[in-house]
């Protein structure tokens, strides 16, 4: 038993990251609140948060303005980084991410097919997101099982995947071309004209598939093992990656429907973690998602700030910052998890 | 106690062995002996479900293998896979994943889990590997982790492919003890071994796999008069008399010499 408690001292390390980043949430949270072409006080803040001084100009930026791109932001960034957990973990693949093996690539696809059918189906939107997403993590799938499934060959599989649902965006793009009028920094990625009308179909989905890929966090450590030793340890190894696979592609198709293709953020977060807590997945999911949500919500202010008061789509600012840390990274441990 | 009965077992359309009939008993250490690509890891992963099976019949104590889950079977058999992702998780952690087969949905490791867990590590001389990294172990630190695994899984029996490939000498004989020991529990220990003289050294029972057929199964003593290992092996076989019993070599094959 005395063994037994030392096993829980790691937790406690656990908890204190979780509250590290929490509070680096909170930060670029209200940071995003106040600052912007009209800066406010914090105080002014709270009280238009709260409820107070309703019909102010002050009320009228915060909570229409900047809370929805808020929560976009975090909702966007936090959904990104736990599927590429999820993602990297079940294919046992440092080199995949949403942006990587033809999640975010099929989700665009979606979400601009739908817009051209259907321009006024806003809510629809997440939802062919999450269908165009889980159709491309399941064509990678299977085209990297039909190939002998060499972690190399995944990848390469997914560059094709992506560059053709690339293509079929472009060719909708051209044909129709105000499909994406209401998503403008689509390809990039940003945030602006974002609404809560449009957040919240989206925010449903992402909660409940984070919520139950977290509850299926031992099975993916187990997983983890290889597939013949976890089937051995008495998991069905195949229908679990598909359920987690289908999981992360409806954070990642939910992410998409709110900020377009923001690339990156579900490679480099899992990563930038990883070195933190480890590769446990509980840890990892719970560390991801708070992580993504702070990159996200501290790219889109920067690219709000620097060229005020124009603005620069997170997408940019997200490459341009997370690219340099991200080799910076490579290179001081000399080679990541692989 | 798992049953083969006339299993034909490989991979796609081509079988690799064909009607192998045997049983692995309880209390006994079985080593698979054979030629590379003789079929002995597909025997062995056909035997544990994680293969389709050709033709023949697989038996987990009377019931067949088709009727059981996966889960069912993972109480039933453990496995220890030649090659495998080293996760950088914990030893104890490791060893944690050897009880997953008997937690339902959400899936927690409860207090007597990590007991089970701690007891098997210190069982298989790793105790105070407990907090390590798995990557920063040796191959020999991480096999007794793995041994560890498979106690914790509490099943009847245990398959092992190649338990002793990479390890140097000392590990070696270390993880040949601990199979010993676990069938000294009363558990069917199943391995597949490329050192011939160990296997002749160690084992209860040996089968002899070779050209796509179960060539001879029984003990050390039979299999060194059967004559099938040097057939098999294109060696010849001697052993001497020493201290410790019989020790088994093997030398090139003498071809007999043509007369002018």
């Amino acid at each position: 038993m005395k063994n037994w408690r030392t096993s829980c001292i790691p937790n406690n390390k656990y908890l204190r990251i979780y509250a590290a980043l929490a509070a680096l949430v909170l930060a670029v949270s209200l940071l995003n609140l106040c600052l912007g072409a009209e800066k406010m006080p914090l105080g002014e803040v709270l009280r238009a948060l709260t409820g107070g001084g309703s019909g102010t100009t002050a009320f009228r930026i915060v909570r229409y303005v900047r809370l929805p791109r808020l929560c976009a932001c975090l909702l966007a960034g936090g959904a990104l980084a736990a599927s590429g957990a999820i993602i990297q973990g079940v294919l046992s693949n440092a080199l995949a991410a949403p942006s990587t093996i033809g999640v975010n690539a099929g989700a665009g696809l979606a979400v601009a097919l739908c817009c051209a059918i259907a321009p006024t189906a806003v809510k629809v939107v997440p939802l062919a997101a999450m269908a165009g997403a889980f159709l491309g993590v399941m064509t990678v799938l299977m085209i990297a099982r039909r190939t002998g499934a060499s972690k190399i060959t995944l990848v390469l599989a997914g560059v094709a995947v992506s560059s053709i649902f690339s293509a079929g965006i472009d060719a909708v793009v051209t044909f129709v071309p105000e499909a994406l009028n209401g998503y403008s920094d689509f390809r990039i990625g940003g945030f602006s004209g974002v609404s809560m009308a449009r957040i919240l179909p989206a925010l449903w989905p992402a909660i409940l598939s984070f919520v139950a890929s977290l509850s299926l966090h031992n099975e993916m450590d187990v997983l983890l093992l290889g597939k013949e030793q976890a089937q051995s340890l008495g998991l069905p190894a195949e229908r679990l990656r598909v359920t987690l696979l289908g999981l992360a592609a409806v954070l990642a198709g939910a992410a998409v429907s709110v900020c377009g293709l923001v690339g990156f953020v579900g490679l480099i977060v899992p990563h930038i973690m990883r070195t933190l807590v480890g590769e446990e997945s509980g840890p990892l999911l719970v560390s991801s998602a708070l992580g993504g949500a702070a990159l996200l919500g501290g790219c889109d202010l920067l690219g709000r700030m620097l060229f005020a008061p124009y603005e620069i789509p997170v997408g940019i600012v997200m490459s341009l910052a997370g690219g340099p840390f991200f080799i910076w990274l490579l290179q001081r441990r000399g080679r990541l998890h692989d | 106690m798992i049953e083969l009965k006339e299993l034909t077992v490989g991979y796609g359309e081509k079988p690799v062995l064909r009607e192998v009939s045997m049983v692995f008993p309880p209390g006994q250490v079985t080593v698979l002996l054979g030629p590379n690509g003789c079929g002995k890891s597909t025997l062995m992963k056909t035997a544990l479900g994680l293969l389709p099976r050709q033709g023949g019949e697989i038996l987990y104590d009377g019931v067949g293998l088709e009727h059981l889950t996966t889960r069912q079977v993972a109480r039933k058999a453990a496995y220890l896979a030649q090659s495998r992702e080293i996760p950088s998780i914990t030893a104890r952690r490791m060893v944690l994943h050897g009880r997953f087969p008997y937690l339902g949905y959400p899936r927690r490791y409860r207090a007597e889990d990590y007991e089970t867990a701690q007891k098997a590590l210190e069982w298989a001389g790793a105790g105070d590997l407990a907090d390590c990294p798995m990557q920063e172990l040796s191959g020999g630190q991480r096999q007794k982790v793995y041994l560890a695994m498979a106690l914790a899984q509490d099943t009847e029996t245990v398959f092992m492919d190649e338990p002793t490939t990479y390890l140097d000498v000392r590990h070696q004989l270390e993880v040949m003890t601990v199979s010993r020991r676990l069938a000294d529990m009363g558990r069917a220990v199943v391995l597949v071994l490329h050192d011939l003289s160990m296997a002749l050294r160690e084992a209860d029972r040996l089968a002899m796999l070779a050209d796509g057929a179960l060539r001879q199964i029984g003990t050390p003593e039979e299999i060194f008069a059967g004559g099938e290992l040097d057939r098999a092996f294109g060696v010849t076989v001697r052993r001497v008399w020493t201290e410790s019993g019989w020790l088994y070599y093997c030398q090139e094959k003498q071809e007999p010499k043509e007369t002018e």
